[in-house]
């Protein structure tokens, strides 16, 4: 029988408490896809006990919500969603708990709690960071470092954007919050990226990459780009004046 | 971390590219260096089907419970990427490791059913080993075969080097210590197989020689060697409470067909249905232990964090403890928001009480197997299900609030007539009036009641009283079908009822390949050569295909389907002895053609011979 959670201490409040996660995902985790990564979270929170809360009807489902879904093929070093629990003991325990039934290639990075009326994980998003990187023998031929300042410094980088039934033109500059590029630690060249990934103007960096290439004559191959999520943030400030945070900046260790 | 066998580029371009990274929670990663034994083990058709299976999860914690081996697993790779694997020469590669099985001690492939042998060809191509196991070196992977089509084996004998007739959990282990005494003393690998050949259930093809009457039938099926056995007997585990196991099931990260912890509760099955194959290999039936099964719950739940168990047997209904078992897992299940799967248990007051705490009612369907239309056939099948007994529990369940019913046929069972036929449309209708005479108007749930007939086509099988009997031809069961939907629609009720039916050239083919013999492996070789795979999957099934190579071959597929045996036939699966012996398949044979029925082995034994085993149904004290 399995028995109750193994815990120094144990909280419970008079309502089910909201927490927000924030995992890593990297190495083969990269080809499992967004609902595949709910499935497989659900479970992992059944493997580590989490006591999460679960909704009313006659096939009860866990009260969980993700952030922004990542696309097969990414890596990522801040994914968050978030869950409610009945009781729960410290971010550290729970953290382990998890980290415990993670497959390779997961890895639960911080845990916190948010406050009653935090919007859910999914609503809050405004903004993601990327790092991009050219694959092996797909590298522009042009000096794409250098060039890229150029290319960020126009008043405008009109696109049009293909979704499933049909194309829309917009203008990509407002929806870049910042880009840049430089050599990383491993002196590898990266284009680091701040873009708008709210559900009305979420940019996908394979875009700002596309008409960055265009732009210099090039096509940019179906494969060429090695991408990183950095991480996901919320806007605190207005829609005006946006002051954008990491999901979890909402959140307090517990 | 580990290297993946396939470059980025192609796992983004596949479909479903979860299918090849192995990396699931519970697979085995062990370290080369710390092994003897590497091996893998297949399912030859696709991910989501192989990692549904549950004989493999058993010997894939069996071996891996070995210190000394690692066992991974293989699947068919899916069209997409046997297209690219093809072009660009890329070996196949066990999942866990990402190495390619090439370099494996052993490749063990389990053959669930006839139409999956193309993709035993597609595995061991893409896999680089030579088709022909003749052709093989000890440069490439001893190639096993187990599973339920071992049965009869011989249609693809000359793809195996092994077959292992029976049940995994008992001979493996002193398979692979032959083995690795073999290759630290350099023996040639033709010297291993004639060790392997000695240890029981193990059937070695290369060391057998059939010779043929002139009307194609077999004179006789010899060893080509003094000290190869005659017979082999199927392995079998007694000690089912005390086995292998696996508390930590691997679990995918897509969504398989069977995303759930499957408990086994039995082996074999007490009914003796005479069509079915299963109910005369797996005798006698052995019952798990009640507690052991409550502890392998619990734990593969907690080790899986699966949100559904169901329970896997022949005939869930017949486990004596089982409702010790189910209020166990109604309880334990309520606390963990846990669904319960329930395997078609036969519908009674106790099964309907169950199925209303476990499932949604409004949502769920009944389901009744009579098999035959009328009562005459059913007792030539010995189907013990009657029509008042069908009747009595439909009218429980409607009053319970079900509407669905879900009713399975065959058509082309041996003495079929037409009025045998016609009697599916009348139990069906009966069914209908039954839902509208139980349940008052006012009470319908959405005014109507539900009834879907399925019907499959019979395919006689070895090892079982039918393995004599002549099977329909593709014209024959369309008219059998055509009839079964004519008398459906002339029904009062014809509108509460629909009716759907099973493809006949596959049926055919299968038909072909579970009474085949050696000759048959020339047209399978040839056909895979032609491009059939995943002949199971509708979609990839090419019967003109089969039907060029077995007409380039010179394959007569009458003489395999059509022909009814005499009592005195050798059979190409004769050399094989799954338990039951061949007095007793004939006596049933009989038996069956004079419409009797036989009671099942709780009732009064039959004298089967499975009592040979010294164990299970044989030897429980008899309840009366």
């Amino acid at each position: 029988m399995p028995e109750k959670m193994e815990t120094q201490r144990y909280w419970k409040g008079i309502q089910d408490m909201k927490l927000r996660i924030k995992f890593a995902k990297f190495g083969a985790m990269r080809f499992i896809g967004h609902l595949d990564m709910m499935r497989y979270f659900q479970k992992a929170i059944r493997r580590a006990e989490i006591d999460i809360a679960y909704s009313e009807g006659f096939s009860p489902h866990q009260i969980m919500s993700f952030a922004a879904p990542l696309g097969v093929g990414l890596m990522s070093n801040g994914e968050y969603f978030d869950i409610e629990v009945r009781s729960y003991t410290t971010s550290r325990d729970m953290k382990n708990r998890l980290n415990r039934v993670m497959a390779p290639g997961i890895e639960v990075l911080n845990i916190t709690l948010l406050e009653e009326h935090e919007k859910n994980a999914m609503a809050s998003v405004a903004a993601a960071s990327y790092s991009v990187r050219f694959r092996e023998n797909y590298e522009p031929g042009f000096d794409w470092v250098s060039q890229s300042a150029l290319f960020y410094r126009k008043s405008a980088i009109p696109v049009t954007k293909k979704t499933k039934k049909s194309e829309v033109s917009l203008d990509l500059k407002p929806a870049i919050y910042s880009m840049s590029a430089e050599i990383d630690e491993a002196g590898i060249p990266v284009m680091r990226l701040l873009v708008d990934a709210s559900s009305s103007g979420n940019i996908k960096p394979s875009l700002v990459m596309e008409t960055f290439l265009k732009e210099n004559g090039e096509e940019l191959s179906e494969f060429a780009l090695i991408i990183t999520r950095e991480n996901t943030f919320t806007n605190i400030g207005t829609e005006e004046e946006p002051k954008l945070v990491p999901l979890d900046a909402v959140g307090k260790s517990f | 971390m580990r290297k993946l066998a396939l470059r980025d580029e192609i796992l983004l371009r596949v479909e479903k590219p979860a299918r090849y990274i192995g990396n699931e929670v519970n697979a085995i990663v062990k370290e080369n260096e710390k092994v003897d034994v590497r091996m893998a083990m297949c399912f030859p058709d696709v991910y989501e089907i192989g990692m549904s299976h549950l004989g493999i999860q058993i010997l894939y914690d069996m071996f891996n419970s070995f210190e000394d081996v690692w066992c991974e697993r293989v699947y068919s790779p899916w069209v997409d990427l046997d297209k690219i694997m093809r072009e660009e020469n890329i070996p196949l590669f066990g999942l866990e490791s990402q190495e390619p099985i090439k370099d494996l001690d052993f490749l063990a492939i389990t053959i669930q059913y006839e139409m999956c042998y193309t993709n035993i060809l597609q595995v061991l191509e893409l896999s680089q080993i030579p088709l022909i196991a003749k052709e093989r070196t000890w440069e490439y992977p001893i190639v096993i075969g187990g599973g339920p089509c071992t049965y009869n084996p011989e249609p693809i004998a000359e793809f195996f080097d092994i077959f292992y007739i029976g049940e995994g959990e008992t001979r493996y282990r002193e398979l692979i210590n032959i083995y690795k005494e073999a290759r630290r003393k350099g023996v040639s690998r033709t010297e291993f197989l004639r060790r392997a050949a000695k240890v029981p259930g193990i059937y070695v093809p290369a060391f057998y020689q059939v010779e043929y009457k002139e009307d194609g039938t077999i004179l006789a099926m010899k060893p080509t060697e003094k000290g190869i056995p005659e017979k082999i007997v199927k392995e079998i585990e007694m000690e089912v409470s005390d086995t292998y196991y696996p508390r930590k099931p691997v679990v995918p990260f897509i969504k398989v067909t069977q995303d759930r912890v499957v408990l086994e509760i039995q082996r074999g099955c007490i009914r003796g249905c005479r069509f079915c194959q299963a109910g005369q290999l797996y005798r006698p039936v052995r019952e798990r232990d009640v507690e052991m099964l409550k502890k392998y719950a619990i734990d593969m739940l907690k080790n899986t964090g699966h949100e559904e168990i169901s329970l896997s047997s022949l005939s869930s209904s017949d486990y004596s403890k089982l409702p010790e078992l189910i209020d166990f897992l109604i309880e334990e299940c309520r606390q963990r928001n846990i669904n319960i799967s329930l395997p078609s248990l036969r519908i009674d007051a106790f099964s309907l009480d169950v199925m209303s705490k476990v499932q949604d009612v409004k949502k769920s369907s009944l389901t009744f197997a009579p098999e035959a239309g009328s009562q005459r056939l059913r007792d030539v099948i010995n189907k013990g299900l009657t029509e008042s007994v069908i009747l009595e529990g439909a009218a429980m369940a409607f009053k319970g609030g079900w509407t669905r019913v879900k009713l399975y046929f065959m058509l082309g069972l041996p003495t079929e007539t037409e009025e045998d036929i016609r009697g599916i449309g009348d139990l069906c209708n009966k069914i209908a009036s039954t839902f509208f005479e139980t349940v008052p108007k006012e009470k319908r749930v959405n005014g109507k009641v539900q009834i879907v007939a399925s019907t499959s086509f019979f395919i006689p099988k070895p090892f079982t009283p039918f393995q004599w009997a002549g099977m329909c031809t593709k014209d024959e069961f369309l008219d059998k079908a055509y009839i079964t939907r004519t008398s459906i629609k002339e029904q009062l009720n014809q509108k509460s009822i629909k009716y759907n039916w099973h493809e006949a050239d596959a049926s055919v083919l299968e038909g072909v390949f579970a009474r085949g013999d050696r000759k048959v492996s020339q047209v399978i070789l040839k056909a895979y050569e032609k491009g059939c795979i995943f002949d199971a999957w509708s979609e990839y099934f090419n019967n003109d295909m089969w039907l060029e190579a077995f007409e380039e071959c010179g394959v007569n597929i009458g003489f395999y389907t059509a022909r009814e045996r005499e009592l005195e036939e050798v059979f190409p699966w004769d050399f094989l002895d799954c338990g039951v012996t061949k007095e007793f398949l004939k006596r049933e044979w009989k038996k069956a053609r004079n419409e009797t029925v036989s009671p099942n082995c709780r009732m009064q034994c039959q004298g089967c011979g499975a009592n040979r085993f010294a164990g299970g149904v044989c030897f429980e004290e008899k309840q009366m």
